[in-house]
């Protein structure tokens, strides 16, 4: 059987079995849950094992008609990028169950269907070759968020559910008709055979159409990853979210909007992409910028966190649009870094949560003194978070840095200063946090890592030391693709410009001598 | 024999429809008001068979068979909606049956 | 070779103490640390011992980071100039860790405090042995964290946290010049590999090496506190004792001094970048000595000193007298070590009193304090023939030669740095005990480094440390000219002099004169106002504009205002249009019947229906 069915069909099925649990059996909704999510995670390994990592070509394709009039496809397939994307969803996933373990007291049946529901939307979302069933995908991602966010979130959850999902349901409205007006143009919903006419030549876009079709893209993708300034939602439904609904959100769902540029929006209108690419990496810089500044004074740990990650996903726009082998590279890694430390962050600020039942970094201070591993594994992910070498951001940064320096040195040097701003709130945050006198409060309510959370904290302390070190393990086949990327989206025609180029720094190249 | 002009048919129609029309929007009663759409659609029928008639063609005829069917459905499922009304508020004055508003 | 050994050493010394030394009896951590830093200094002997030091003596452990054109290996050498930054770095690294264990007897943390030494000695030691950019800077950056750790040692202290977070925090604007002098030479030279950018660096034009050569500088200021990034040193002193010896004296604090040095070939290229880093050394020796004159807390003292000295290296490198700075680098770490370590155990005697003013004459109490910490006081005056005089003057010799007014700089700030600790020696140990405690001699543990350190002080300008990078580094030919020597040896015992004059002597002159200059003292006394103006120009307007017009502004006034005016609109909208659907069937067949006479009518006035 093609192990990837496997990867897509296996949550599917575990959230149906999930329904099948009586209700009056919480505790078997939970084992259920851990044990099918572990199944999937096993089987994404295998995926990972059978992968040709040598090769930048989609694998194990699988093309079914679907519906046949119009001609729909269940097309599927994986590259040495969705792959990573996948295994992330499918490591997280077990990861979120646990830690809803003892916090989901109330419709707990729902909430672990929810949580796999999810997680067969997110790596749809990742396998999917058809638009339309990318499009189907990508909405069946935002239902579950909207229960999680709506039922077991906190007190102004309605509000942050019924805004993510409005911010979102406008994006892909018109990522739905650029859709349906690229079937209308080609008569297909397969991406690879768009590309095909595309590269065969017979297909051509002319300029406004294919600035439209791009911006409609990179608008509904814009608002998933968020960019500035579409990122307002952002914090609220991450400081409503539960625990898990904020881990998913930002590890894995966030992803979906970047996935979405590097796979979609760029490949089909490289033309547009090179035109707009200016406007965006200043948008890009500004959002690392203005999170890291909005981050460093919220007064509440997880807008901190969100705002933190409007700052971390600059990055990766800022990569990909630098148009390098090593800024992709940096992008697609600094994807899967977020995804890993920006979860573990929401996911202790979660046990803090859970013991403490406040989300206000003034209700805390001198954690270290009564939770002194709790503290360490915070630690160790702010300073990943911060980008400190031999731990995972860094790799993602540097490279991102690095392939932007080598086209354009003044992008960099602003977009650094995110770097130093990072240290600042993070480090800020920390010690307001586990610094100081424990309070009365913090005494009574705050205990050291149990058991279970420390199954939680165990993976993710050490994927980030392991991608921190050795990142050669997950980079070679992300540069396959990243190559494959770059070609097709060679513009060799001089960009005619229609847009004002911005008169920003991005031009001036500072002591530049050759 | 000497055809009706078509005019005179559509003439009724037109007569029969405005009673009807004005019969809903003025009347209170809900038996009334039953019976006027009752005499709209029948209106509409009358059309439907003269234009058939004229046409030479047995369109116009289905349509009316069709209408009358839908009319005798509709009579069954309204009157019972009307008798339970009745049976639950005692009155058969419309502008008194608003629980759904607002 | 197994350089790896060298710095994952102390690493399992880290990893054993920090994840199990909890459990461990005092003697088990102490033989994990000391062992551990121990094996990794023996180690570093054979290694020296038996290896060729002009031949490449690199090794390649395993790719890093490979993307495109660019990879980065993590490769380790050996060179000369890493030898003699091994041999500091292990054995005073050693050395501190064994007074350490009397030091830190009564602490809480035990375990902790260790493992943090061993890491840091874990992360100098790979910024010392790497062999391109990337390497160092995970070195660079992981001596930062250790730093930043080991200052907040006393994490429910709010000032030492403050301090933690402020020495992280500029030194990652340092850092941010480190870094993007790598993007730079990437961009340029396509590696990051010492090799590869020195063999291309010469080809390459003045402007990109001077561009390199300044933001390297910059990650230099920060990392070895020179202006305007010093202000993270004095603060520093927040953390134990044989932390400011070890990271904030002797080792860390010169790790940008040894990147200076290590690209020297950028650097003879970029003559611009050089005498900037020159001019910046100068300043910062002349400027912090000043502060350094009027300071009350004896760790103060000797962090300005600090500072101070490390602005001798920085001219020393600046003038292009490589080796110079790194002799200095090397004797500094032998007698300011042994300074913090001294005072470490005047505090320790005095049960943790740091302020001057409540001591003096301790030298009976503390004599091997006493003693030890007069043999630094001596190397650091510049008194010959002990260490500092040597080292002192072959920097001086070559900025007079580079800058004659950069010299006579040098030598006022030697006079004052004379002045200072002698001041502060007077202070402590001479006259009559000020203070309530009850002094008492420290165990061996810490007496027997500080002996160690003071022989190092009087002795080690018998190392013949340029001769030795002579063959490493590019020579000066600046030359010897007694007259400059005497000259600064004169304005050291000068200032020994009046040190003399004014605490001991005459001991009501320090004060009228204080009294006499009152706003000049009080300019120095505060440091002049350096903190206060950063706070107020960048730290006050940062936080504060983030919060009005950033967060409360522009987020949720006007994105958020902006979205949530729009669902407000279309709900208006909606409440608007509800009027029409009033629920009364007959309203609705009215508006039937009125649309479609609307409809009729329309379609008659445009034509007629067909």
């Amino acid at each position: 059987m093609n192990p990837l069915l496997g990867v897509l069909a296996l949550p599917l099925v575990a959230f149906l079995a999930a329904l099948a649990i009586p209700r009056r059996q919480p505790q078997n909704s939970r084992w259920w849950a851990l044990g099918s999510s572990l199944a999937i995670f096993v089987l994404s390994l295998i995926l990972v094992f059978r992968f040709d990592q040598g090769s930048g070509q989609e694998q194990f394709a699988l093309d079914q008609p679907w519906i046949a009039s119009p001609d729909i496809h269940f097309a599927i397939s994986v590259n040495g990028v969705s792959l990573w994307l996948i295994v992330l969803t499918a490591f997280l996933t077990p990861l979120c169950v646990l830690i809803s373990w003892r916090s989901v007291q109330n419709r707990v049946k729902e909430f672990y269907a929810f949580l796999l529901l999810l997680e067969f939307g997110l790596i749809g979302v990742f396998v999917a070759q058809d638009l339309f069933l990318f499009y189907v995908f990508w909405e069946i991602s935002l239902v579950p968020m909207y229960f999680l966010i709506g039922i077991w979130g906190h007190e102004r959850r309605i509000y942050a559910a019924v805004k993510f999902f409005l911010y979102t349901m406008a994006g892909s409205m018109l990522m739905l008709v650029a859709i349906i007006y690229l079937y209308n143009r080609t008569g297909t919903f397969s991406y690879a055979g768009i590309l095909d006419l595309l590269a065969s030549g017979k297909l051509v876009f002319g300029a406004q159409e294919q600035l439209l079709l791009f911006l409609a893209f990179f608008v509904a993708f814009a608002i998933k990853v968020p960019v500035f300034p579409l990122h307002t939602w952002l914090p609220d439904a991450h400081v409503e979210a539960p625990t898990a609904g904020s881990v998913m959100l930002a590890s894995v769902m966030l992803k979906m909007g970047t996935y979405g540029i590097l796979h979609f929006a760029v490949p089909l209108f490289p033309r547009a992409a090179h035109q707009c690419a200016p406007w965006i990496v200043v948008l890009a810089i500004i959002g690392i910028l203005y999170g890291a500044l909005v981050a460093m004074v919220q007064p509440n740990l997880k807008k901190l966190v969100a705002y933190s990650s409007v700052s971390h996903l600059g990055f990766v726009v800022l990569g990909i649009f630098s148009f390098t082998r090593m800024g992709l590279d940096g992008a697609v890694y600094q994807m899967l870094n977020h995804g890993i430390s920006t979860g573990a962050l929401f996911a202790f600020v979660g046990l803090l949560y859970e013991r403490r039942h406040s989300l206000e970094i003034a209700d805390y201070g001198g954690v270290a003194t009564v939770a002194p591993w709790l503290s360490t594994a915070f630690l160790v992910t702010t300073l990943a978070s911060v980008g400190l070498p031999m731990l995972n951001n860094f790799v993602g940064e540097f490279l991102v840095l690095q392939g932007t320096a080598t086209v354009h040195f003044t992008w960099t040097v602003y977009a650094s200063i995110g770097v130093i701003l990072s240290a600042c709130y993070m480090l800020w945050m920390y010690q307001r946090v586990f610094y100081g006198e424990a309070g009365q409060e913090v005494h009574h309510h705050i205990f050291d890592l149990r058991a279970r959370e420390w199954a939680v904290a165990v993976p993710f302390l050490a994927m980030m030391l392991w991608m921190g070190v050795y990142p050669q393990s997950f980079l070679p086949p992300v540069g396959k693709v990243n190559d494959a990327i770059l070609q097709e989206s060679q513009v060799d025609v001089p960009v005619r410009v229609s847009l004002p180029v911005p008169v920003l720094p991005v031009r001036v190249e500072a002591a530049r001598a050759h | 024999m000497a055809e009706i002009p078509i005019a005179w048919f559509l003439t009724l129609s037109a007569v029969l429809f405005v009673l009807g029309v004005a019969g809903f929007l003025f009347r209170r009663n809900i038996i009334t008001v039953f019976m006027s759409i009752e005499l709209m659609l029948n209106a509409v029928n009358l059309s439907f068979v003269a234009f058939s008639y004229q046409l030479k063609q047995v369109d116009g005829n289905l349509f009316a068979f069709f209408v009358m069917v839908v009319a005798a459905a509709e009579a069954a499922v309204g009157l019972a909606i009307i008798l339970t009304v009745f049976k639950n508020r005692s009155t058969l004055n419309i502008d008194e049956v608003e629980t759904m508003k607002n | 070779m197994q350089l790896w050994l060298i710095p994952l050493l102390p690493f399992a010394g880290f990893l054993v103490n920090g994840l199990a030394g909890r459990r461990f009896p005092k003697g088990a951590v102490n033989a994990v640390a000391i062992g551990s830093v121990l094996l990794s200094f023996a180690w570093v002997l054979k290694t020296l011992f038996t290896i060729n030091l002009d031949a490449i003596n690199q090794e390649h452990y395993f790719t890093w980071i490979q993307s495109g054109a660019l990879t980065v290996g993590c490769d380790m050498a050996v060179d000369r100039l890493t030898a003699v930054m091994l041999l500091v770095v292990t054995g005073i690294g050693s050395l501190i860790h064994i007074y350490s264990i009397g030091y830190m007897a009564h602490e809480g943390g035990y375990y902790r405090f260790f493992s943090f030494l061993n890491l840091f000695m874990f992360f100098m030691l790979v910024l010392v042995l790497a062999s391109n950019y990337l390497v160092m800077f995970v070195g660079w950056e992981g001596v930062g964290l250790c730093s930043y750790l080991l200052i907040g040692f006393y994490f429910d202290k709010k000032f030492a946290t403050n301090a933690g977070n402020k020495a992280f925090i500029v030194n990652r604007i340092g850092d941010f010049g480190f870094s993007l002098a790598m993007f730079y030479m990437v961009r340029n030279f396509g590696s990051l590999d010492f090799g590869t950018v020195f063999k291309a660096a010469p080809g390459a034009s003045e402007a990109v090496l001077t561009t390199i050569g300044l933001l390297l500088m910059l990650g230099a200021c920060g990392k070895s506190a020179q202006l305007p990034l010093y202000v993270w040193l004095p603060d520093a002193m927040a953390g134990p004792t044989p932390v400011s010896a070890l990271i904030h004296a002797a080792t860390m604090v010169t790790a940008g001094v040894y990147m200076t040095a290590r690209s020297w070939v950028i650097y003879t290229h970029a003559p611009l970048a050089l005498n900037t880093i020159a001019i910046i050394g100068v300043a910062t020796a002349f400027f912090a000595a000043t502060i350094g004159l009027a300071q009350t807390d004896i760790k103060k003292v000797f962090a300005y000193s600090t500072v101070s000295q490390l602005g001798y290296m920085f001219l020393g490198v600046g003038s292009g007298a490589f080796s110079a700075g790194i002799f200095h680098l090397m004797t500094h770490a032998f007698f300011k070590a042994l300074l913090f370590l001294g005072s470490g155990s005047v505090i320790h005697a005095l049960a943790g009193e740091q302020d001057m003013r409540n001591m003096g004459g301790l030298r009976h109490k503390i004599p091997w304090t006493f003693w030890t910490m007069m043999c630094a006081a001596v190397a650091i005056s510049g008194v010959p023939p002990t260490s500092g005089f040597f080292s002192k003057d072959s920097i001086l010799v070559a900025a007079n030669h580079h800058a004659p007014w950069m010299y006579w700089l040098g030598v006022v700030t030697a006079g004052m740095t004379a002045f200072y600790v002698f001041r502060a020696m007077f202070l402590t140990f001479f006259g009559e005990y000020r203070g309530h405690a009850h002094p008492h001699e420290s165990p061996p543990l810490m007496t027997i480094p500080l002996a160690m350190l003071a022989l190092l002080s009087l002795g080690g300008g018998y190392i013949a440390v340029p001769a030795f990078l002579g063959r490493f580094f590019p020579t000066v030919e600046a030359p010897e000219d007694f007259t400059l020597v005497a000259i600064s040896v004169a304005f050291g015992l000068g200032g020994i002099a009046l040190a003399y004059l004014m605490y001991i002597a005459r001991p009501g002159m320090a004060d009228s004169l204080a009294g006499g200059l009152k706003g000049l003292y009080s300019l120095v006394y505060n440091k002049y106002f350096v903190d206060e103006i950063y706070d107020a120009a960048v730290v006050k307007p940062v936080v504060g504009g983030s919060r009005v017009v950033l967060w409360k502004g522009m987020d949720v006034g006007f994105i958020d205002g902006m979205v949530n005016g729009v669902g407000a609109l279309a709900r208006r909208t909606g409440a608007v249009l509800r009027l029409l659907q009033s629920g009364n069937i007959r309203s609705y067949a009215t508006w039937v019947l009125f649309g479609s006479v609307v409809v009729i009518v329309a379609l008659e006035l445009g034509g007629g229906a067909r």
